[in-house]
């Protein structure tokens, strides 16, 4: 890999900008770390759920006395066993979460809404017995018609999931019920005029498939619900303190009465912000007589019945006058929410024009809810599918123009002062540093190796093509708060509350030994329990390094102005007198550095300890800019990805390898969704690909090295300059790699996954 | 005065205008100085004294922390916009 740093700004730190490696690493690769199917509780039963065979169904009755009587069961709970949730909205991630429907998404009551979803669930000593008891349940369905296309469930006559469900335009709710759970627009300008008068306008219809996150460890959770009240959960979670809140609302009990510890966490790309097992493992603990019960998914279960991101349909028209200036631009974006209201489709109208300056533009988002899985979120959500569109149409309209694509972009690009899409200014972005780093990258300017024959030395079977698309991200800041105190051996232990997904520990640590002066091994980061620190929001929004960054930088200044205050008097001096530079503390002639004044932390006055906890919205975007080469077989419809370089606005990278790291990951992933991953569906909504083997996920085998380009416009809102990095990179993947099919055969391809099978059909192979 | 920003879904209150000058020290206030202008407009902005769960006010292009609290002043420009879905929320309402 040739990761490469280019910083507008270059400030002399001495921890941030370094690659230390992580407190977490030893226990990872040594198979130590402590996930959540590893917890184990003395007398602990074992979970198992009752799933839908049906994708629409109302449920008839349910019978479970036979499970009830095998030997070994010890609790079977339906939806009946858990009271009705209002409809009230809670905080979940970046957005919000309606908790009645997150209820009856971990437990059907009445209905069942897609295949996979939970209708009862058992604890017994063993698992082979729960799966046991499991095929003793009875229950009577009466199926429903099936809606599982955006385009059909938004038809007037469409099969209803919801009766009471009418659809709101800014507060207006509908008259009639609807599956359109949702309406808005963004407008701005005169589109119609802007488009009459336009000298290229280019319109165009896109579609791509439900994907899931694909994270390695399933969803699993372990509770105690004890005697005495207390709740106590382990689970793989981004979001532990939102979490608690979703299992104390679905039990009805105070949140206090649950304590919610989070385990290492394989792999959530937003998957894992809301419960499912959660609460039914607590109701089977209740009911068991308050004995721990363990519940684990497994691939089929995670796939089927955990929150995969929206599929869509978005139909995007832009025109540019014959200077090459984008004039005007209009989408009309519906989104796959599901069975319950919530798709990601605002982001993804607030990502679709994002990167660039358009004073026409129009923008209709609307959330659509059908029989299938409800919507999570994933990395960017939404993003991906709307610049896999709105990127598509930049291309062709500078072919049109008979401009380089990424001079196009560039001519076109958003800067500080410029008005987004849907409506708020700009504040300092570095989209326009992002794309010129890629158009001056070697690979921009690299000769693309010739197509190749085929196997008869006759035809130019193996065509080749090189693709650019540009990325955004809103990013978030959300509230952190945390703990540090000092050791008497200078070092700091730091208690904090965000799960470490892509290395926060590490590069939360970094900021705090940067703020105090100290060595990032001097800090000793620990992600602990609600009950062990104040609240956290979730790990999600690409917004912890951020974040709880901030909250690192006031522990280490706050600390450090305590030592100052135990330098002062040690010396008989003000502590306005005392100096600090790299952790050493000096006045008059006197010097003394922390770890000698830790020393005397219990004959100065005692323990030096801070807590914080900090909000700020000033968390800036993030841009990206892509490049691919691939190869495209015309005679099976396999792509190759030959080369690939992300150049990315980082604000400023605190630890280069991990956000390298971030960015490699979400171009994997957005590789996976441009190529392979969706979600396959028969007429009746039974998934029939959920497995690994049949939903293909990228393997080392399919991607080339994925080279990196860090550029550093600082955040001017944090006072390292930290960007959120982790959901930029998987934005402009699927355009980039079509662009790059076109440019390699010719054919735009405008539906996700662009397969073999889709490929020949568009080459008219097939 | 603030400029407010009218959500295109609501110019249909305003005569089709897209921005408007209000005169307030609060996101409350300036909701109130609307709604005196065009009535109606309070109740697709808010649910009960709360702003919709849905609904996110930008202030000078950073997200307000303070809801109807949010000071402001007469160099702001005001945005009402969708809240930004994690894709796990969902801040429509059903009927009830």
């Amino acid at each position: 890999m040739s990761g490469e740093n280019q910083s507008v700004e270059q400030p002399t730190y001495r921890v941030v900008g370094t690659r230390p490696i992580r407190p977490d690493g030893v226990d990872k690769v040594t198979g130590r770390a402590i996930f959540g199917a590893d917890v184990r509780l003395s007398g602990m039963l074992y979970g198992r759920v009752l799933r839908s065979p049906h994708a629409h169904a109302r449920i008839k009755s349910i019978d479970t006395s036979a499970a009830e009587a095998l030997p070994g069961v010890k609790a079977v709970i339906t939806g009946r066993d858990f009271p009705d949730p209002q409809n009230k909205v809670a905080a979940s991630g970046e957005g919000t979460v309606n908790l009645r429907s997150l209820a009856h998404n971990c437990i059907a009551r009445d209905k069942v809404l897609y295949f996979g979803h939970a209708v009862a669930a058992v604890a017994a000593t063993t698992p082979n017995l729960a799966e046991e008891a499991l095929k003793l349940i009875r229950v009577e369905y009466e199926p429903l018609p099936v809606v599982l296309d955006v385009l059909e469930a938004m038809r007037p006559d469409a099969p209803l999931l919801h009766e009471d469900l009418r659809t709101n335009e800014m507060g207006q709710r509908s008259e009639r019920p609807s599956n359109v759970a949702n309406h808005t627009r963004h407008e701005r300008g005169d589109v119609e005029k802007a488009f009459a008068e336009a000298a290229v306008v280019v319109e165009r219809e896109f579609r791509t498939s439900m994907v899931h996150q694909g994270y390695i460890e399933p969803q699993n959770g372990t509770v105690l619900w004890n005697a005495d009240g207390q709740i106590s959960v382990w689970c793989s979670t981004q979001a532990p303190f939102d979490e608690r809140s979703q299992i104390a609302e679905i039990l009805d009990v105070p949140v206090s009465k649950i304590k919610l510890t989070p385990a290492e966490i394989g792999g959530g790309f937003g998957g894992k912000l809301s419960v499912y097992l959660e609460p039914l493992a607590a109701m089977l603990s209740k009911k068991a007589g308050h004995k721990p019960v363990q519940m684990v998914m497994n691939r089929a279960e995670v796939l089927a019945a955990t929150g995969p991101t929206s599929g869509s349909c978005i139909r995007v028209k832009m025109g540019a006058d014959r200077n090459g200036c984008i004039v005007a631009a209009q989408a009309w974006m519906a989104y796959e929410a599901g069975a319950f209201p919530g798709s990601p489709v605002d982001a993804g109208a607030g990502v679709i024009f994002a990167p660039y300056r358009i004073p026409n533009v129009r923008i209709d988002a609307y959330d659509v809810v059908v029989n299938k899985p409800r919507a999570g979120a994933y990395r960017a959500p939404g993003g991906t599918n709307a610049a896999f569109a709105s990127e598509s149409v930049i291309d062709e309209l500078a072919e049109q123009l008979g401009i380089d694509p990424l001079e196009f972009r560039i001519l076109n690009g958003a800067k500080e002062g410029d008005r987004r899409a849907d409506g708020p200014v700009y504040r300092r972005i570095g989209f326009i540093e992002a794309a010129q780093a890629a158009q001056a990258h070697p690979h921009y300017s690299a000769p693309l190796a010739p197509s190749r024959l085929d196997p008869t030395g006759k035809n130019p079977a193996i065509k080749r093509g090189r693709g650019v698309a540009a990325g955004f991200w809103f990013n978030w800041g959300g509230k952190s708060s945390a703990w540090a105190s000092l050791n008497p051996d200078g070092t700091v232990s730091l208690i904090e509350g965000s799960p470490d997904i892509g290395g926060s520990r590490a590069s939360i640590a970094m900021q705090l030994a940067e703020s105090l002066g100290v060595r990032f091994e001097d800090v000793k980061p620990a992600v602990v329990d609600t009950d062990s620190v104040g609240y956290n929001d979730a790990t999600g929004g690409s917004r912890v390094t951020f974040g709880t960054g901030w909250v690192a930088y006031r522990l280490g200044q706050k600390l450090k102005q305590q030592l100052k205050e135990r330098a002062a008097l040690l010396w008989d001096v003000s502590p306005e007198q005392v100096q600090v530079e790299a952790g050493m503390f000096s006045c008059n002639g006197h010097r003394i550095t922390i770890q000698e004044l830790a020393a005397k932390m219990h004959e100065t006055g005692g323990p030096i300890v801070a807590g914080d906890t900090f909000e700020s919205e000033e968390y800036g975007p993030g841009f990206g800019v892509h490049i691919v080469d691939l190869e495209v077989d015309t005679e099976t419809g396999k792509v190759q990805i030959l080369r690939y370089t992300a150049a990315q606005d980082v604000g400023r990278a605190i630890h280069p390898s991990y956000v390298e790291g971030q960015l490699q990951g979400g171009v994997a992933q957005g590789i996976g969704w441009a190529l392979n991953e969706e979600y396959v569906y028969d007429a009746d909504g039974h998934l029939l690909n959920a497995s690994f083997l049949d939903y293909r996920i990228p393997t080392a085998l399919d991607l080339p090295m994925i080279d990196t380009v860090l550029v550093e416009v600082p955040n001017p809102g944090h006072p390292y300059g930290v960007r959120g990095v982790g959901e930029t990179p998987i934005v402009p993947p699927a355009g980039a790699v079509a662009n790059a099919i076109y440019h390699a055969t010719g054919v735009r391809m405008t539906t996700l996954p662009m397969s073999p099978a889709r490929i020949l059909e568009a080459l008219g192979k097939v | 005065m603030a400029r407010v920003w009218i959500p295109a879904l609501l110019r249909g209150m305003t005569g089709g205008q897209s921005e408007i000058e209000v005169a307030g020290q609060t996101v409350g206030e300036l909701i109130d100085q609307l709604e005196v202008r065009y009535p109606g407009i309070r109740e697709r902005l808010m649910d009960g004294d709360r702003l919709r769960p849905n609904i996110a006010v930008i202030i000078d292009g950073v997200r307000s922390r303070q809801g109807l609290r949010q000071p402001v002043n007469d160099t702001n420009e005001v945005h009402f916009v969708p809240a930004i879905s994690g894709g796990c929320s969902e801040a429509h309402e059903r009927s009830r």
